[in-house]
């Protein structure tokens, strides 16, 4: 029953994610919220993390991560497949009408408006993660005791390098790293 | 009869060296895509030095502009862009079976990495340093997420149009409602808009 559901929420991940890796975010979280069960204590942000710095796309490498924390092995196959299936079959006909329909004007219409919609989308998402890595307590305690200073201090350092045009080309694996040592460190003291 | 036997002699030839041309063609298109898929890290747009190294210089599948064709469109079509990229030089170079090899091609070697991290990481992740560690990872992850929606954002929003169709995106999705309907809200206000142009 496990693969039916992951085959069907990925599947429709693939056929409703316009516009790369990070279109696949906001689709992961909303599974992430329906099956708690599935990920345990893994995050959004954890995902992305992991899917930033192995090789592949990224979308690619999230639904197989999330099908493994899911279930297994096999888990990780059906969500894999289930994430292209849509994909092979919409590209290849889109390939073969390519020569009829290159210039169509309503196929320009509907993505002009879809690429602003989705945009938005993604900055969904993307507050979820910033929310999730920012504000650590609980708000019913109140925002100054909630939040987490040293790790909005670090937000806005690795931000601020990650933003100038000279450390463009950077791996994000690099920035990882360094979150991963700077956290632990802190984590020590 | 031994014409109409030495004919079908020959067309069994010729069918079983074309055959062995095709498997070979494909086999090909999968090693290339293996190979590209191995290499890339990130987001889809990695794979275009991979591209036009594997596929224009290399095999010569593609011109420079027809695989800046398939990319941009590769975008538009639903799914992953690397994946869809990979599927459109496949069709073009061995139609449906081409597609197929291309798309196994450029998942294996990310499936395979990703096996191997999660089943030894997720044994250790409840490990109090571990998990100090990926708090900093999370930071990081936060900061380079919202330098990419900036990125998108200059991109993709060019007047006020975009603007309110990406606020309502961003509130739909705040407040929990399916990300379906976010892609339908904007199919709909795309042709709407493209009608009131005209």
């Amino acid at each position: 029953m496990t693969y039916l559901l992951l085959f069907l929420e990925f599947f429709q991940t693939g056929l409703f994610s316009v516009g790369g890796g990070y279109a696949t975010l906001p689709f992961l979280q909303k599974i992430m919220e329906r099956y708690p069960d599935w990920f345990g204590s893994i995050q959004l942000a954890d995902i992305a993390a992991i899917a930033e710095t192995t090789p592949g796309p990224v979308g690619v490498n999230a639904a197989t991560f999330a099908g493994y924390s899911a279930a297994g092995v096999p888990g990780a196959l059906v969500a894999t497949f289930a994430l292209v299936l849509p994909s092979f079959i919409i590209v290849s006909l889109i390939a073969r009408a390519l020569e009829k329909y290159r210039e169509n004007k309503l196929v320009c219409d509907v993505f002009s408006g879809l690429r602003p919609a989705v945009t938005g989308l993604i900055a969904a998402a993307a507050w979820s993660v910033i929310h999730a890595a920012l504000v650590t307590g609980s708000l019913a305690d109140g925002f100054w005791q909630a939040i987490d200073w040293k790790n909005i201090v670090l937000f806005f350092v690795f931000f601020g390098l990650m933003m100038l045009k000279k450390l463009k080309n950077v791996h994000p694996v690099f920035f990882f790293i360094a979150g991963g040592a700077v956290g632990a460190v802190l984590g020590l003291i | 009869m031994v014409r109409v036997l030495g004919e079908l002699w020959g067309f069994m030839e010729e069918k079983k060296l074309s055959h062995r041309v095709f498997m070979k063609n494909l086999w090909e298109i999968f090693v290339s895509f293996l190979k590209i898929g191995a290499l890339m890290f990130g987001s889809g747009y990695t794979m275009l030095p991979l591209l036009s190294h594997e596929i224009v210089e290399r095999r010569g599948w593609v011109t420079d502009e027809e695989m800046l064709d398939y990319f941009a469109l590769a975008q538009c079509a639903p799914g992953v862009i690397a994946v869809n990229t990979a599927i459109f030089i496949g069709q073009k170079r061995g139609g449906w079976a081409g597609g197929l090899s291309a798309l196994l091609g450029v998942i294996t070697a990310p499936i395979l990495a990703i096996l191997l991290v999660a089943i030894v990481l997720l044994q250790f992740w409840d490990n109090p340093i571990v998990v100090s560690a990926f708090n900093g990872v999370r930071v990081a992850v936060a900061a380079l997420i919202t330098t990419a929606v900036i990125r998108l954002f200059r991109a993709n929003v060019k007047n006020w149009f975009g603007i309110a169709l990406c606020v309502v995106g961003f509130l739909i999705a705040v407040f929990g409602l399916s990300p379906i309907l976010v892609v339908a809200v904007g199919i709909a206000a795309g042709l709407v808009a493209g009608r009131v142009r005209k």
